[in-house]
């Protein structure tokens, strides 16, 4: 059990990182379908700077700006050339399997220490809870750290209210002065920083090695997360966290012996994400409350 | 007049995006990969087949790959476009392909076709494969003579025979040294994907496996047995920086003598359709160096490689019952090639569940 939510943990993060970003630039009022192909950048870069420079610290700036770099491609083409968010996201994410499958060639095959493991004294090893929750490494904290930021930034500061007026109504965003553009670059590029982490955290803590399309997929979930949440910081959390447990409960609950078919389990993480966006949608209001109602609508300044 | 203009400027744009050729050589030969070459496992290894024969034929060739080619209509699309293109020779390298290759091989019967894994022939389509059981038997032996805890953890990918087949197979060279040992089985219902094999790994090492095998394509598996101190096993390439402590061996799928021969043979004009499925005697499956073990361990390993390259020993030698007592292979029978190539059982000591 211990070693089930230890690992639980681990296998959130990428996807929390990933989700937390999207959250905000979707917020923002803009529908970047391109995670998948920032995460893959994040990862390539991460390892790559990694492996060259034998600094893991290096290795996350580098994995982080490269998704940054990937979200800002989108903004020109999405933002200022006023291209369509969702085919402009769907060509970034394809853009970036191909992109990081170049960039890693020279990285097929070789491998990587894993990112240090913090450890508080005393308590990571005394008690079974210390265990679970003291003794990850740095990216595990951050995650949670964002999003808590991330939470109190769009809830309790002036420039929170800014960005999530601008993605309910640019119009009127406008009308008061703000920035519309300016504030869905910064947001976007947020995401595709958050997304960055999210990959270098695949290349560097969870299987630390380069493989092509490693993401495998997690960012389209870390996208179906944010739906999944209803647009709210903390409800990405136990999201990820959700989504990940039962991703697990495939492995250990064929280890355990469960009776149940492991392809029933394999599927288990969808069925339980397709039932908790039935039993949120009941509630039209709760779900259109949090809605950017501006999500994906281009938007050109008209005086 | 503008649009014989037009025209002539599409027929000069499409002259200069075909490549020059400088010398004609004498055969292409195109390649369908269903994963990207830096996979470093089932499509690297097919890739090293193809450097091989360029190495072996130099400029009398020349090749042309096409990867991460999706099984279904895009595969069919890719094999006409390399059908159409002059190939004379194209290796299909995934069993998703085997009916888009039979339907353009029947397009083109001029074009030589080699399917990985298949069971449809015709006329110009050969199908190929190796036999890694012979492969599993050798580590098996290792892990039960390795392991202390008696359990066997085995990341699994899809339950289609050939996978089946490898648990069986090291499950019972491994009771064979060990009776006392079981296989845990996990499917990771997926043949590539880094971080749940690296997932399964571990929950199959917090249950107590303190042997690591998969059948899943990436290193990820190997790596968390290397991070968590457990010994495990390479899969399709030599893995060893993955786990320099931890790696017994590795099971290296090494189609080079098989595509320079293939190839050979259309250079020669001696190609016919057949059936190939050869093992550790014809160097299609080799063992990685072993390392990390006794030498004890090491002198069986090898033995047992090199029984079963003689065929003085069948992996699949009976008595041999499935989990549910029933017997499957009668004493001292050996199973024949169709049994294995559609074994859907498990022998005694394999837990876990197995799909339908």
């Amino acid at each position: 059990m211990e070693n089930f939510f230890f690992q639980m943990i681990i296998a959130a993060t990428p996807l929390l990182l990933a989700a937390i970003g999207e959250l905000v630039t979707e917020r923002s009022g803009v529908l970047n379908l391109g995670v998948e192909g920032m995460m893959l950048m994040g990862a390539v870069s991460a390892f790559a700077v990694a492996n060259s420079t034998g600094s893991s610290t290096l290795g996350i700036v580098a994995g982080a700006g490269a998704g940054l770099l990937m979200a800002l491609i989108f903004c020109v083409i999405a933002l200022s050339l006023l291209a369509n968010q969702a085919a402009t996201g769907l060509a970034l994410t394809i853009f970036g399997i191909g992109a990081s499958g170049l960039i890693g060639q020279g990285f097929v095959g070789v491998a990587l220490e894993p990112l240090a493991k913090l450890s508080v004294p005393f308590l990571s090893d005394a008690t079974m809870l210390g265990r679970i929750l003291l003794g990850h490494d740095v990216m595990v904290y951050l995650a949670l750290a964002l999003a808590a930021g991330v939470a109190w930034f769009l809830y309790s500061t002036r420039g929170g209210l800014a960005l999530r007026a601008v993605g309910d109504n640019h119009d009127s965003g406008h009308a008061l002065g703000y920035n519309v553009i300016g504030i869905r670059y910064l947001a976007t590029m947020f995401g595709g920083a958050c997304a960055g982490l999210g990959g270098a955290y695949l290349s560097l803590a969870y299987t630390p090695m380069w493989a092509e399309n490693m993401t495998a997929g997690r960012g389209w979930i870390a996208l179906a997360l944010v739906v999944f949440a209803t647009w709210r910081p903390w409800r990405v959390v136990a999201g990820a966290y959700l989504f990940a447990a039962v991703t697990q409960l495939q492995f250990y609950g064929q280890d355990w012996g469960l009776p149940v078919a492991s392809q029933f389990l394999a599927m288990a993480p969808y069925v339980a994400t397709i039932l908790a966006l039935v039993i949120i949608s009941r509630d039209v209001n709760l779900t259109k409350a949090n809605a950017p109602a501006c999500i994906g609508r281009p938007f050109r300044a008209e005086r | 007049m503008i649009r014989k203009l037009a025209l002539a400027a599409v027929a000069m744009l499409m002259a200069a995006a075909t490549p020059m050729m400088g010398q004609a050589a004498e055969l292409k030969v195109g390649f369908v990969y269903v994963g990207p070459i830096g996979d470093f496992g089932w499509t690297y290894q097919h890739d090293q087949g193809r450097l091989a024969i360029e190495k072996e034929f130099g400029d009398r060739i020349e090749t042309t790959f096409v990867e991460s080619v999706p099984e279904g209509p895009d595969a069919e699309r890719v094999i006409r476009q390399l059908a159409a293109s002059g190939h004379g020779l194209i290796f299909t390298t995934s069993f998703g392909y085997m009916d888009p290759t039979l339907k353009i091989a029947k397009m083109f019967p001029d074009v030589k076709f080699e399917h990985a894994t298949g069971y449809k022939r015709s006329d110009n389509v050969s199908t190929y494969s190796a036999r890694f059981y012979e492969g599993r038997a050798v580590i098996g032996t290792i892990a039960g003579m390795m392991t202390k805890t008696n359990k066997i953890g085995y990341i699994a990918s899809v339950p289609i025979p050939e996978v089946v087949r490898g648990i069986n197979a090291a499950t019972l060279a491994a009771r064979k040294v060990n009776p006392d040992v079981t296989t845990q089985v996990i499917w990771v219902n997926s043949w590539y994907d880094p971080g749940k094999e690296a997932d399964a790994a571990k929950a199959l090492m917090s249950n107590g496996a303190d042997i690591i095998m998969q059948h899943t394509d990436s290193p990820a598996g190997l790596q968390a047995a290397e991070n968590a101190g457990v010994f495990a096993f390479g899969q399709a390439s030599d893995m060893i920086q993955f786990a320099p402590t931890k790696q017994l061996t590795a099971i290296i799928d090494d189609w080079a003598p098989y595509y320079v021969e293939r190839t050979r043979a259309v250079l020669d004009g001696a190609w016919a359709s057949q059936d190939s499925w050869k093992g550790i005697a014809a160097g299609e499956v080799v063992m990685a160096p072993y390392t990390n073990m006794p030498d004890d361990v090491k002198a069986a390993a090898e033995k047992v490689a090199a029984d079963v390259a003689s065929g003085a020993v069948h992996p699949f030698t009976g008595p041999i019952k499935d989990r549910d007592g029933t017997e499957r292979i009668a004493a001292d029978a050996v199973a024949d090639d169709g049994m294995m190539l559609g074994m859907d059982w498990f022998v005694e000591g394999v837990e876990g569940d197995l799909p339908k």
